[in-house]
């Protein structure tokens, strides 16, 4: 396996604090067709008891990649990039994320495992708020497919 | 029981604003021949474009408060491939399989095919239900 295996268990130093503004999570929303009015237009969100306009569901991976790239362009790690596809992706929600959040994440490499001559390395990354509470869980599966 | 479908369509411009709003800049989602270099047959979505799109179901679902949606996640199972000066539709079709009034919760599988085929799998989420207090 062209994967290190050595670095499954590592947790990696806390990466940000990332802001998050509303512009981003417009052009977010906007991108994956999320038309609702929280997304953009703050008083909207204010009625459903957000401080700010509110992200959608997937938006944490923005930031979660940005961690992960700890991992993925590490040289030591083995990952071929060009040979990488997406396996799974899972969010858990603690709060949603509003405009105005400075986010941290903590990486943590849960599992490298070999599966039919590609390498299967599962990710999570724990994203905290400036005080320290819990946003959100962020899984991925990346698949390193094999040479053969 | 209720039965939720959405049809999105996607094209190149689509997918180099989801590259800019999501920062994955893997060119496999927008150039043709660095996608056919690695074996694809054309460039394809971004998987968490898809995934992202999908759950615009969900959040319709929940009344447009996505802080309702207390987890998702997905497999990605097939491609979406977006030819040049084309949109592709990819269908997504969403039920509610378990609701739990104890908890306050639902929970939706999702579909979503494209061109006849399935490109995510168990893709779920788990959603309050009603109540405004988080």
């Amino acid at each position: 396996m062209s994967v290190n295996p050595d670095f499954a268990g590592r947790e990696y130093p806390p990466a940000g604090p990332f802001e998050v503004t509303a512009d981003q999570i417009t052009a977010f929303a906007d991108a994956v067709g999320a038309t609702g009015a929280a997304h953009r237009d703050p008083a909207a969100a204010q009625d459903l008891g957000y401080a700010d306009v509110v992200a959608p569901p997937t938006f944490a991976v923005r930031l979660a990649q940005q961690c992960e790239a700890q991992l993925v362009q590490d040289p030591q790690a083995g990952i071929d990039f060009s040979r990488v596809v997406h396996g799974q992706e899972g969010f858990v929600h603690h709060r949603p994320i509003v405009a105005g959040d400075a986010l941290t994440g903590t990486l943590h490499v849960d599992t490298i495992r070999e599966a039919g001559g590609h390498g299967m390395v599962a990710t999570r990354v724990e994203l905290t708020d400036a005080q320290g509470g819990a946003v959100t869980t962020v899984t991925s599966t990346i698949v390193v497919r094999g040479e053969g | 029981m209720s039965d939720l479908t959405r049809t999105v369509t996607v094209d190149r411009d689509l997918l180099v604003a989801y590259a800019a709003a999501s920062g994955d800049q893997n060119p496999i989602h927008q150039d043709a021949e660095v996608a056919r270099s690695v074996g694809l047959p054309d460039v394809i979505a971004h998987g968490m474009w898809t995934m992202g799109a999908a759950l615009e179901l969900v959040t319709d679902h929940v009344g447009g408060d996505p802080g309702r949606i207390l987890s998702c996640q997905t497999r990605f199972t097939g491609m979406v491939v977006v030819p040049e000066g084309r949109s592709v539709e990819v269908l997504v079709e969403g039920v509610v399989t378990k609701t739990d009034p104890e908890a306050g919760t639902e929970t939706l599988e999702l579909t979503a095919t494209c061109a006849g085929e399935k490109v995510l799998g168990r893709c779920q989420a788990v959603v309050r239900t009603g109540g405004a207090d988080a």
